[in-house]
């Protein structure tokens, strides 16, 4: 029986499909990747602020946001908006809402302690040698941020790419329902397409990520040394 | 001292990680009582010799023979062997999640299954011994260095060990608590401890030895009483390599 | 807000919480058993099985648990192996929770020093014995922060059971809005459930991670 389900994934444009489902997902969690990094970095700086009342409200929603599942907040955004305000938005437009509001959150909090890292005695060394302050950033304290910020906010990109796999359950046509899709379609001449369509499903999110994965990984350790 | 037993035995011992020898010919006596210290340029392979004599690192040719007993075999019991050759560490490395006393009885009751009391209370004698009475109930990141490193020398005593190996066990520490560690050993000595040490201390080399072994690169150049060792080298390498330490204690005493 | 539609809801979300609270916890203390094996297996670097270890920790963390589920729940069986919808959940909960656990049990055991270990060995502890007094009590406190996290992210991730046919909160929440529009009431006590259940674990997670980083552990 095994033999014949794979079948399926060659036959018409199933493949092709699929794919094209999975960069629904992808674009949307591109998109967010984005934003959350612009939105994220002036957080993150915003979250040094001395201003209490600045601090305990984003202290407040930064908790918010981190602690409910996405899936809630994607129902929030998708099915309460709408509701409250008379907004309608599409699934995909949630998503992308939703996931920027999560990643900045999160980029912010990784911005902040990326910058918290870098040690007061850089500053003044820069100084020391001469350089102005535009310099000092530019040559001293941007890349010491940079080299803690990237391995972790591209953890944070493959974590949204399968955060993102939840769009479905809000009515994006996405990989999963794509999927369900050549399932439900093949039900009679192939009818056990489910182990082997949705096994490609499981295996494209993990190419789609893995490599990011492995990336951070080596960056991690080519600049601790 | 030739009367008395020989301890420990090493017969052409060889160590090699792999990119050439380490230690390539390596045969010596100990005798019971006896106090060896090796010295030697950093990296000539004390330390590694020390580190194969307790099985830390495999030999890759040669025997090693703990009272006429062969231990560098494939299926030896190191635990049984080690609980006869005890060792201190350059870092002092007590337990960091123990207290002194929980890093002490460690040995004697999990290994050893000694009765809890009793190794207590020994372990109360010797931390006397060392002056350390006031810290049983201390964590080790409350210790000074010396005191860190005395209590690891208590830790080695109470397992009974017939031999003691130091390895560099002043070499991490602030000068001013070098003299405290190496008084606990030179008192070891007097009293009868069977001991090898790896140091780059000489003045305490020639107080604490009864034999000198000067190694360099991987072999002993130079074997012998201290007085023979600081007063007539036999050799050229030995030679320089006193010469550059009389050197530098001009300078300051640095020893990189 | 429809406080009498809320009050009379009540009791069928406490039913879907102590679902989610229950599946969660199961799924946790798996994830903690699968992730410290597949850590020590590691450490002991035991041929073959290492290397599975690793294809699986690869795989755990770099899919999504929505994807595993469809696979364990709509796939599996057409290869003739069914598992009712708790089952499906707990495994798939400990197939992803087990990779990121191992990966915190991992770090922790990674950054005892290896010279621990030698003394440990010379004080005449065997391997085992060296690992479970000396090693493993020091690793297991570098790892609570990162065990406490994924058990955080682990009882998130249970918003998904209602895709095999569990009736979570997700799914009662759905469920009332699609029945009788009640979206404002139903989001509110659906953020209000999931408040209740991850605020004391999140605020304990805090306060363990603190007490980790002060106790001053190492030398």
């Amino acid at each position: 029986m095994p033999e014949l389900g794979i079948r399926v994934l060659f036959m018409g444009n199933n493949l092709q499909r699929l794919f094209t489902g999975l960069w629904v997902t992808v674009r949307i969690s591109l998109i967010a990747v984005l934003l959350s990094m612009v939105f994220g970095t002036f957080l993150g700086l915003a979250m040094t602020v001395r201003n209490p009342l600045v601090r305990v409200t984003l202290r407040i929603y930064l908790e918010f946001i981190r602690i409910m599942p996405q899936l809630v907040l994607l129902f929030l955004v998708y099915f309460g908006l709408s509701k409250a305000f008379g907004i309608n938005l599409s699934g995909e437009v949630s998503a992308v809402l939703v996931f920027t509001l999560w990643g900045s959150a999160e980029m912010g909090d990784l911005v902040r302690g990326a910058s918290n890292c870098v040690p007061k005695h850089q500053y003044e060394s820069g100084a020391a040698i001469g350089l102005n302050r535009g310099q000092v950033y530019r040559y001293i304290i941007l890349p010491q941020i940079l080299r803690r910020l990237v391995p972790p906010a591209m953890n944070l990109t493959t974590r949204m790419i399968k955060t993102t796999s939840l769009v479905v359950m809000i009515g994006v046509v996405e990989v999963l329902k794509v999927a369900q899709q050549i399932i439900e379609g093949n039900r009679y001449t192939v009818p056990d397409s489910a182990l082997w369509v949705y096994g490609a499903v499981l295996l494209l999110y993990f190419l789609a990520c893995w490599p990011v994965s492995l990336f951070a990984r080596h960056l991690e350790k080519v600049w601790k040394n | 001292m030739e009367k008395k037993e020989i301890v420990l035995e090493l017969k052409h011992v060889r160590k090699d990680f792999g990119n050439g020898p380490v230690l390539k010919d390596i045969s010596l006596q100990l005798h019971k009582g006896e106090v060896m210290v090796f010295i030697g340029p950093s990296g000539c392979g004390k330390s590694t010799l020390l580190r194969c004599i307790n099985g830390l690192e495999g030999i890759q040719g040669g025997e090693i023979l703990l009272n006429g007993k062969l231990i560098s075999t494939e299926n030896t019991k190191w635990s049984e062997v080690r609980q006869k050759i005890g060792m201190v560490f350059q870092s002092y490395d007590l337990f960091p999640h123990m207290t002194v006393m929980e890093n002490i009885l460690l040995g004697p009751v999990k290994v050893q299954g000694r009765n809890r009391k009793e190794a207590e209370q020994e372990a109360e004698r010797l931390l006397e011994r060392v002056g350390l009475s006031d810290k049983q109930r201390a964590f080790p990141a409350q210790l000074s260095g010396g005191q860190k490193q005395r209590a690891a020398i208590v830790r080695a005593l109470i397992m009974k060990p017939q031999i003691l190996l130091f390895d560099e066990v002043t070499a991490a520490l602030d000068p001013e608590m070098v003299r405290e560690v190496l008084d606990v050993m030179l008192e070891l000595a007097k009293s009868g401890g069977t001991m090898m040490i790896v140091t780059h201390e000489l003045s305490f080399a020639k107080a604490v030895a009864d034999r000198i072994i000067f190694l360099d690169d991987g072999i002993i150049v130079e074997s012998g009483t201290p007085e023979e060792f600081f007063t007539r080298q036999k050799t050229e390498r030995a030679q320089r390599f006193l010469n550059t330490f009389i050197f530098r204690e001009e300078k300051g005493g640095d020893e990189a | 807000m429809d406080t009498v539609f809320i009050k009379e809801y009540i009791p069928m979300y406490a039913k879907a919480a102590e679902l989610t609270i229950v599946l969660g916890g199961l799924g946790i203390a798996f994830s903690l058993i699968a992730g410290l094996l597949c850590a020590l297996i590691q450490y002991f670097r035991i041929p073959l099985f290492k290397r599975l270890v690793n294809a699986y920790i690869e795989l755990a963390r770099n899919t999504p648990l929505l994807v595993q589920l469809f696979f364990l729940y709509f796939g599996l069986p057409k290869a003739g192996i069914h598992f009712s919808s708790e089952t499906c959940a707990i495994i798939g909960m400990t197939f992803l929770g087990g990779g990121y656990m191992a990966e915190a049990f991992r770090s922790g055991l990674m950054s005892v020093d290896k010279v621990q270990k030698e003394a440990a060995l010379a004080v005449g502890l065997n391997h085992r014995q060296a690992l479970m007094y000396v090693i493993f009590p020091q690793a297991l406190a570098v790892s609570v922060p990162a065990l406490c996290a994924n058990a955080v992210f682990l009882i998130k991730e249970t918003s998904v059971f209602s895709v095999v046919a569990l009736a979570d909160l997700m799914f009662v929440a759905k469920d009332l809005i699609g029945l009788y529009y009640k979206t404002q009431e139903a989001l509110f006590m659906l953020v209000t459930a999931y408040l209740i259940i991850l605020l004391p674990v999140s605020v304990l997670a805090a306060y363990l991670e603190r007490r980790v980083k002060y106790a001053g552990i190492g030398n």
